[in-house]
């Protein structure tokens, strides 16, 4: 065991604290060239990251660099900064602590780079761009340690990946590097372990006390949860009750409009006025400190939020989580509810509120899950591509390297421990000429090979890939503030962001939710939406492009578990007999079989197909079964997905399902349908921007060369038109697949059935099929549809309008349909 | 083909979905902001390397065009080239392309903010040309009546039942008649801007270009 130095157990003493278990294991392990702690929120998991530091940095350090601290947040560097100079100072240590964020200044950064602190606190990204200087070697020179906070956070994106790119180049600058992980309770410890290794190092874990079982239950109303949405509503009254009782409660929702919806709903029942805020990632920055200050200052008693809470400053106030709609993922439930710690070693407290009927099982199997510490995951997949090709570049914008050293340098990262030397080269190769098959830039190739080393040809380009540095990319997004009152600009109270194709549905006078507010749209005033706040009783919700979680495998299959019981004490009443009733009429989904319900409804022939594979999934599944269903001429017209059901409606009923699950045909279906899909032309612009296809867009050139710049679309279809194995495409294919698409989930729930398929046939629609028809986000059966459309909208506009003689008018088009 | 009839200070023209417009009594076929070599310039100015195919992709559409229209005379209605050191870098491939199309046809080069000099392509290089009661320029300019132009890369944004639609399309009032850019890498202005606003008067409509082009008013 290793002894704390005298200075710090004297410390500890002297606040009358003992050192954890984990701390001292920590300690222990100070030398390990790799170590993970899992600790849950609070429990001084941050302490236990330094204590090895603040051990080593006695006495009269030695100046330079001894420890970096990377977290996801900036606000958690500079939260850190804080927490950890009082002890120091406490302790008697003579030693410089400074973070460098995108805030910190020119003048403060241009002086770290020539004096580094002796610990700097540090974003992922941050890291990154030093590194792309020059003088790196020199920086780095001496490092033992780095701490990743919240590991499991950035495990779960591609910042993750950047990450552990950058610390495969910070080794090989500083071979003693150690380093250290702190996550929150995962499901694969091991996985997280192999993220952080320099491989063919191992990663030693260390498990902390997990603390008392959370208290956790489902949220008791007067009024059951209505049959279909997301949105909560009817618990309002049920919620504020919650909020009265308690310190401080956070009020988790899943998506951002949800999130407003409620909040507007709130203060719409808030008779008393209890001080409650919003806070989520599309409001502005200003807005979002704000809630955050109040928070800190105690001034809030409830805050309703979104994902942009998961992370972040510990607020010791925070006595009751609430989770609306149904968690979807045990493992980021299990984490949420540990946000409500305000006294340590007391069990959080947490109430899931299911916003339909269907959730109230979601909501049991979560709580089931929960209690039986049976957490959820994906497995990580390999690195993308994307990323290596950013940090090729980012490699050369600090210097001439040689490929065989690169290669070598970056398999010792986790994610890319797998990669072969032919992904390698092909990714070097698109940096280097743009990879493609028509050799076209031989003048201008952006790397070119000199005595062996790969440089950059233009040493200008060194700041272009800089400015390009980081693999979060903007959505197209526009801000939202309030019209000044005097004079013209955009000098009023900035309220957020909203997306260009929603803010291109707004004309004047159309009233919206941001932030809790309803404000009318004024205009657009170079980028900016101009608002002035205006009271209406429809206001309408702004959308949000943001993932839309899919319930997970696990979770999945406990609710299959759950319709398989005999009876359902465990259920309310209500819910219990609904199953009930659906399993007189019809059947109940299993594990091992795919039931489909066919019945008619309204003139039409529905069709549900229970496929438990999660929404994304679902959801594709709906678009290659009325691709085949057209194919069969059944004249599919729309469908609907959830994430336990696709519903199908159309003319013509299905009677023999089998041959649409041929999985060799669904995979040909996906092919062509991936070709037009905006889902790829998404994830295009993404890995094109984070590979360096194309340049990131600062809001300044957005301003001005509006017409010069045409979007990232274009160079998709030209791509899959001219050169349809290029590197990027690969890329996006890959992207996509695991991404929106989730394919494998389709695949995985076919592999499940294989061909047990249960085609119940009815003369009316089934208790478990009937919320489905309310549901909102039907999709059309595209087609000539929009065409169609287009016509009659300009026939219809065009009588509106009037137009003089002079004009012609437009010719009416008749699609046969 | 598919085509929006119109009359524009009494001549009869089609608008074409692809984005050009053919005046069939002259036989004669305008396409506007052709921008060839874009990615060779965007290689040599920013060190962007873009998939180097939209010479290619806008040659093809410019002859399945000529094709269709059996044009006698072509205007190119000036950015035919993103610049002229472009213009002067095509693949020798893309000139005896470019080249083959011309022959045979009355071929006229409108001068552009981006190729404000000739190349050794042939056809006529001239500031602006009249023929009838038109006159074509690349440029709008003010106080000015039967002018078609190009220049500023037209496209119009409606909403259809929930669904945003955004094309390239052509901008038309009793005076004036803008093209929208027919080459591949080439964005668009939305019709709501200030200075296409401030061009056309109150009457003015789009078309909208696509596989059936159609009219609208003009989104302000």
């Amino acid at each position: 065991m290793t002894q704390l130095p005298t200075h710090i157990s004297d410390w500890f003493a002297a606040k009358g604290w003992q050192v954890h278990p984990h701390q001292q294991a920590m300690l222990d392990a100070a030398l390990a060239p790799s170590t993970l702690l899992i600790a849950p929120t609070g429990g001084g998991k941050t302490m236990a990251g330094f204590l090895p530091t603040l051990a080593d940095l006695h006495g009269n350090p030695k100046p330079g660099l001894h420890t970096l601290y990377v977290s996801p947040l900036k606000a958690l560097a500079a939260d850190i900064k804080r927490n950890l100079r009082a002890p120091v100072d406490e302790i008697g240590l003579d030693i410089r602590i400074e973070d460098r964020t995108g805030d910190t200044t020119y003048t403060q950064k241009r002086r770290q780079r020539v004096d580094p602190p002796h610990i700097l606190l540090t974003t992922p990204e941050s890291l990154a761009l030093l590194l792309t200087y020059e003088d790196a070697p020199r920086i780095f020179d001496g490092v033992q340690r780095i701490i990743v906070d919240e590991i499991h956070a950035l495990a779960e994106s591609k910042r993750g990946d950047q990450l552990m790119l950058a610390l495969s180049r910070l080794q090989s600058l500083a071979p003693d590097l150690r380093r250290v992980g702190l996550s929150a309770t995962v499901e694969d410890p091991q996985a997280i372990a192999n993220f952080l290794a320099c491989h063919p190092q191992p990663t030693q874990i260390i498990h902390a006390d997990p603390g008392p079982d959370p208290d956790i239950a489902m949220l008791e109303t007067e009024e059951p949860p209505p049959w279909s949405g997301a949105g909560g509503k009817y618990a309002i009254p049920a919620v504020l009750e919650q909020v009265r009782q308690h310190q401080t409660t956070l009020i988790f929702h899943n998506t951002r409009a949800q999130a407003e919806i409620f909040f507007h709903n709130l203060w719409l029942a808030n008779d008393d006025q209890l001080p409650i805020g919003i806070h989520h990632g599309a409001l502005a920055k200003e807005q979002r400190l704000k809630v955050e200050q109040a928070m800190v200052d105690n001034t809030l008693k409830a805050i309703v939020c979104t994902g942009s809470l998961d992370l972040g400053i510990d607020w010791g106030d925070v006595d009751l989580v609430i989770q609306i709609g149904a968690p979807k993922n045990v493992k980021r439930l299990v984490q949420r509810i540990g946000r409500a710690n305000h006294r340590y070693n007391a069990p959080s407290k947490a109430l899931l509120v299911p916003a339909n009927r269907f959730e109230i099982v979601e909501c049991k199997a979560a709580l089931d899950a929960v209690k039986a510490y049976d957490l959820d995951g994906e497995p990580r997949g390999d690195g993308p591509r994307d990323v290596l090709c950013q940090h090729i570049l980012n490699c050369a914008a600090s210097g001439p390297f040689d490929a065989g050293h690169l290669y070598g340098e970056v398999t010792t990262a986790g994610p890319y421990a797998s990669l072969t030397p032919e992904k390698f080269d092909k990714c070097l190769e698109f940096c280097a000429t743009g990879g493609y098959a028509l050799r076209a830039y031989d003048r201008y190739q952006r790397l070119l090979q000199k005595d062996g080393k790969w440089q950059l040809r233009d040493p200008r380009a060194a700041q272009q890939i800089r400015m390009n540095l980081g693999t979060i990319i903007d959505t197209e997004t526009l801000k939202v503030r309030l019209k000044a009152r005097k004079g013209p600009g955009s000098g009023g109270t900035p309220l957020g962001e909203i997306e260009e194709g929603f803010a291109a549905t707004l004309s004047q006078g159309d009233t919206f939710l941001i932030g809790g507010q309803i404000v009318k749209y004024e205009g657009l005033n170079e980028m900016t939406v101009q608002v002035t706040r205006s009271p209406s009783d429809r206001p309408r919700i702004a959308t949000f492009m943001g993932t839309k979680f899919a319930t997970s495998t696990q979770l999945s299959d406990r609710i299959l578990r759950i319709l398989q019981q005999d009876t359902w004490p465990d259920l309310p009443g209500h819910t219990a007999e609904w199953l009930q009733l659906q399993r007189e009429r019809s059947q109940l989904p299993e594990p091992g079989r795919l039931l489909i319900e066919s019945f008619p409804r309204d003139g039409r022939a529905n069709t549900v197909i229970y496929g438990f594979a999660g929404r994304n999934a679902m959801q594709t599944l709906g678009l290659l079964m009325t691709q085949r269903m057209e194919e069969q001429g059944l004249d599919p017209l729309g469908f609907l997905a959830t994430d336990y059901a696709t519903l199908i409606w159309g003319l013509e009923p299905l009677k023999d399902p089998e041959p649409l699950f041929d999985l060799h045909n669904l995979r040909e279906g996906l092919e062509t349908w991936l070709a037009g899909n905006a889902v790829m032309k998404r994830t295009f612009r993404n890995s094109a921007i984070t590979g360096g296809l194309i340049d990131k867009m600062t809001r300044g050139a957005k301003k001005s060369g509006r017409q010069a710049t045409f979007s990232s679309d274009i160079l998709y279809d030209t791509l899959r038109k001219y050169d349809p194995d290029h590197l990027m495409l690969d890329i996006t294919r890959e992207e996509a697949m695991k991404g929106l698409i989730d394919f494998g989930r389709v695949e995985e729930m076919i592999a499940r059935t294989q061909g047990r398929i249960d085609l119940v046939q009815l003369d009316r629609v089934t208790p478990l099929a009937a919320p489905l028809f309310l549901e909102v986000g039907r999709v059309p059966v595209k087609g000539l549809a929009e065409e169609r459309l287009l016509a009659e909208e300009a026939a219809r506009l065009m009588d509106d309008a009037a137009l003089p003689e002079s004009v012609a008018k437009p010719k009416r088009w008749s699609v046969p349909y | 083909m598919n085509i929006h009839a119109f009359t524009f200070q009494d001549t009869a023209l089609h608008a074409l979905g692809s984005g050009a417009l053919f005046w069939p009594e002259q036989r004669l076929l305008v396409v506007s902001d052709l921008h060839l070599g874009k990615s060779e310039r965007m290689a040599r100015r920013s060190r962007q390397l873009l998939p180097p195919y939209e010479v290619v992709d806008t040659l093809t559409r410019l002859e399945d065009v000529l094709i269709h229209t059996d044009a006698k005379t072509v205007v190119c209605l000036g950015d035919s080239f993103d610049d002229l050191e472009a213009g002067r870098s095509l693949h020798e491939d893309h000139v005896l392309w470019l080249t083959r199309l011309m022959a045979g046809r009355e071929w006229v080069w409108i001068e552009g903010n981006h190729d404000p000099g000739p190349l050794d392509y042939g056809g006529t290089h001239l500031e602006q040309l009249k023929r009838g009661p038109l006159v074509f320029r690349h440029i709008a300019q003010p106080h000015t009546t039967a002018e078609v132009s190009g220049h500023y890369h037209p496209k119009v944004s409606m909403q259809l039942r929930g669904r945003t639609v955004t094309r390239p399309s052509f901008l038309v009032d009793a005076d004036r008649l803008i093209l929208p850019a027919f080459g591949t890498y080439t964005g668009g202005l939305r019709s709501d801007a200030g200075v296409l606003g401030a061009l056309m008067g109150r009457d003015a409509y789009a078309i909208v270009t696509g596989p059936l082009p159609c009219a609208v008013p003009m989104p302000r």
